[in-house]
């Protein structure tokens, strides 16, 4: 009997689901937020999450949202995981979505393909498929403000100023998922033209927790400095284990994804010296995000239940600097086009022309958040810089200057990746830049 | 009132053993079918056919594959989600070096390939049964998702180390890649799984499948009377991996689009067999209303606030998703422990004497 009752109500479910895609304004800019609460990696997620959708709201709440059309961020869980990314991706880009931030290069492997498409831009901000740089060959793809593979170029470039890299060995410890393998073929290539070595150590996801095996090859290959790829739980384990061995922590150096508050507040004072790469501010101390106290978390505003603590952790101005670009984006592409409601082929546009320089940054309140980016067609990374922080047993500070990655080096490369990426699809689209 | 057998007279011994003896049972398999071929590609909307009805039918066909092996044969297996992964890397590995070939022969050669390991993976259990056999099957599991990472030769060097799906056309309608309509992938899935249900429904009820049966009861006697356990347990988990690997072929090529080893994980081996143990063991029917609970089932309780305008945070519906999904799994379990095939057999039962029960 309640069999029968179950397939009713799965039945008025289905027909209710079929009618959830019109259910959006019209006069709204629609950002869906695929973001990961649950689940492993659940950790890295949520600030991201919040940094994103608290400064859209501010947005909303201070200006009345941008060029005075109101944003609606939705927020769509996918627990990291690729399959429910494609979901939320199919739930949600009948509803006029202006362009997806995957926040996982699992879920931007899959979306790359469908951009051009559904005639959605895909901004993944510093991670996914290094190639989609090349503007020329992958218009709806953009990874602002830099690629992993000129992150890694930055951080050789980094340790070559520490008593140089050549004759050295470098030990690459990283997630052996599509995000850790990423930089590998240009690190082969890197090794060859700097002239050091290189030892590797691949963590499995299941593995990441347990760690000790990997550390003791690492004490037997002896490395000089090591490089980390790592997200989630793997970061503070491998720094606790790097402790155990006692390995040096100032020749430990993480790459963005590795170098959060909270993969470090767990280690604390063992972990004081390690180093990390990153693009955007830390801390509090900037108009804008004082904005958001004022505008959302005082006045209650905030659609998710942020922290105050978490405001201005590494993880959270990162999604800050990710919400500031599809902003400009969406300013620029609302200044082309004459139109407030724009689309995602507008946003396109956008995102090939905004120009957020250093005098545009201080007009936000964001003097020195991020480094000025000047999108084009041809170059879809913006060729910003990275600087180094590191870790002095209860925060990051800011131990570099920008440091700006290898462009003549890295750009031939990714255009060769980019080129083997379309050989196999006849029917892909490319573009001419003037 | 209306679902009953009387008047309807066997003269054959054929009519006698058809699987669906009842007039009105044959009416509802042909309104399904129609429902299914034209009311669904022609009202549904992407949403709908993308992300509920390919993955619900792909899934559908691998929990038949393991319902073969678990259900009709009684030997356990952990090892479906990497078969499935064997299935999805031939079919990429052969449309890449035979690109001319339709796809979709493709698609049902692969089965080949994981009909073939999976057969070496189900040596171990003309020895072996039940948990020991569980943990060769989870070697599986683990080895070949060990090949799919460290073999860089199965996803052609890709530096992601995913393997993307290229464009391919099907008489002239682009059936692959991001182009392809969902219709176009629907409709082959559905006919694929289609097809492959009734094939595995006359292997079922034919002498192979008997024999499978016998095993799965009594290997002793099944042995005395003659069934091979050797053949019988090889054919199955040959037959098994064969739809496995067909479902993880048609899983990237008609809905991902582009798999990394994550896709073939053994939380996926674990889904399917949920799969299979809640819509029922041993039976077809209960592969698809496992598929449907565990697959739609939550696509939908997401939607569901969503539709009423109801604002909760992404992460407080998914949260209450996994509560939802794990009390109904038990709910169901306790009410009927022989799984959703049974609830659905015992409602056609009160059916047939409904409205005077006796």
């Amino acid at each position: 009997m309640f069999k029968k009752l179950i397939f009713g109500a799965v039945a008025v479910a289905m027909v209710s689901g079929a009618q959830v895609n019109n259910a959006y304004a019209e006069d709204t800019l629609y950002l869906p937020s695929l973001s990961y609460r649950t689940g492993p990696y659940a950790g890295g997620g949520v600030p991201i999450a919040n940094g994103f959708s608290d400064y859209m709201t501010m947005l909303n709440e201070r200006d009345g949202g941008i060029g005075g059309v109101k944003v609606v961020v939705e927020e769509c869980e996918t627990g990291y995981n690729s399959q429910k990314g494609v979901e939320c991706y199919e739930s949600t880009k009948s509803k006029n979505a202006l362009v997806y931030n995957p926040m996982s290069t699992g879920i931007t492997l899959q979306l790359v393909p469908k951009a051009p498409v559904d005639q959605i831009p895909v901004f993944s901000m510093g991670y996914g498929l290094s190639a989609t740089a090349v503007g020329e060959k992958f218009p709806w793809g953009f990874n602002y403000p830099t690629t992993y593979w000129s992150q890694l170029s930055a951080i050789l470039k980094y340790i070559d100023s520490k008593g140089g890299v050549k004759g050295k060995k470098i030990g690459y410890i990283y997630l052996d998922v599509g995000y850790g393998r990423e930089p590998l073929p240009l690190l082969e290539k890197l090794s060859k033209s700097m002239g050091f070595s290189i030892a590797r150590f691949p963590v499995a996801g299941k593995e990441m927790q347990n760690q000790s095996s990997h550390w003791l090859n690492v004490r037997k290959e002896k490395p000089d400095w090591m490089i980390m790829w790592g997200w989630g739980a793997m970061n503070s384990t491998a720094i606790k284990e790097a402790a155990k061995i006692r390995f040096p922590m100032d020749h430990f150096i993480g790459n963005w994804w590795a170098g959060a508050d909270a993969d470090l507040a767990p280690v604390g004072k063992i972990g004081k010296g390690y180093l990390a790469a990153n693009f955007s501010g830390i801390g509090t101390d900037f108009p804008a995000i004082k904005d958001i106290f004022t505008h959302v978390l005082d006045a209650g505003k905030s659609t998710q239940t942020t922290d105050r603590d978490q405001v201005g952790d590494v993880l959270y101005n990162r999604a800050v600097a990710n919400a500031v670009i599809v902003a400009e984006a969406i300013m620029a592409a609302q200044k082309s086009t004459g139109k407030k409601v724009i689309n995602g082929a507008d946003m396109r546009l956008g995102l090939e022309t905004f120009n957020l320089s250093a005098d545009r940054l201080k007009e936000l309140g964001l003097e020195g958040f991020m480094a000025p980016i000047k999108a084009s067609c041809k170059d879809h990374e913006g060729g910003g810089g990275i600087f180094v922080q590191q870790w002095n047993g209860s925060a990051w500070e800011k131990i570099s200057e920008p440091i700006s990655p290898e462009t003549d080096v890295i750009r031939p490369l990714l255009e060769e990746a980019a080129a083997k990426y379309i050989a196999d699809k006849p029917d892909w689209k490319t573009q001419t830049c003037s | 009132m209306f679902y009953r057998e009387a008047g309807q007279f066997k003269t054959t011994y054929k009519a006698d053993q058809a699987i669906f003896p009842i007039f009105q049972d044959r009416m509802a398999i042909a309104i399904y079918l129609l429902i299914a071929f034209v009311a669904i590609p022609v009202f549904g909307n992407d949403f709908f056919i993308t992300s509920m009805m390919i993955p619900f039918l792909i899934f559908s066909l691998a929990a038949i594959g393991l319902n073969i092996l678990v259900g009709y044969t009684g030997q356990i297996s952990l090892g479906t989600g990497a078969f499935m992964g064997v299935g999805a890397y031939a079919c990429y590995k052969l449309t890449t070096i035979f690109p001319d070939i339709n796809i979709i022969v493709l698609i049902i050669s692969s089965g080949f390939f994981s009909a073939v390991i999976g057969m070496l993976f189900g040596l171990p259990s003309l020895r072996i049964k039940g948990f020991y056999l569980v943990v060769t099957t989870l070697a599986a599991q683990f080895f070949l998702e060990w090949c799919f990472i460290r073999i860089p030769w199965l996803y052609n060097y890709n530096d992601s180390g995913a393997i993307e799906v290229p464009q391919r056309e099907v008489f002239g309608i682009i059936a692959t890649g991001a182009s392809a309509t969902p219709t176009t992938r629907y409709l082959i899935v559905l006919a694929i799984v289609v097809v492959m249900t009734w094939i595995a429904s006359n292997i079922i009820h034919g002498r192979i499948g008997r024999a499978w049966m016998m095993i799965r009861d009594m290997d002793i006697a099944a042995e005395l009377m003659g069934i091979r356990p050797l053949n019988a347990k090889l054919s199955a988990f040959a037959v098994s991996s064969f739809y496995c690997g067909v479902a993880g072929a048609m899983m990237v090529f008609f809905w991902l689009g582009a798999a990394e080893v994550e896709s073939f994980d053994i939380n996926h081996s674990f889904l399917i067999l949920f799969m299979v143990v809640i819509g029922g063991l041993g039976s077809l029917v209960g592969s698809f209303l496992g598929a449907a609970f565990i697959w739609i089932l939550p696509v939908i309780l997401r939607a569901i606030p969503r539709t009423f305008g109801l604002d909760i945070n992404a992460a407080t519906i998914e949260h209450v998703n996994f509560m939802i999904i794990g009390g109904l799994i038990i709910f169901f379990l306790i009410v009927e422990p022989h799984g959703l095939a049974r609830l659905w057999g015992l409602a056609k039962q009160k059916l047939r004497v409904w409205p005077f029960p006796y």
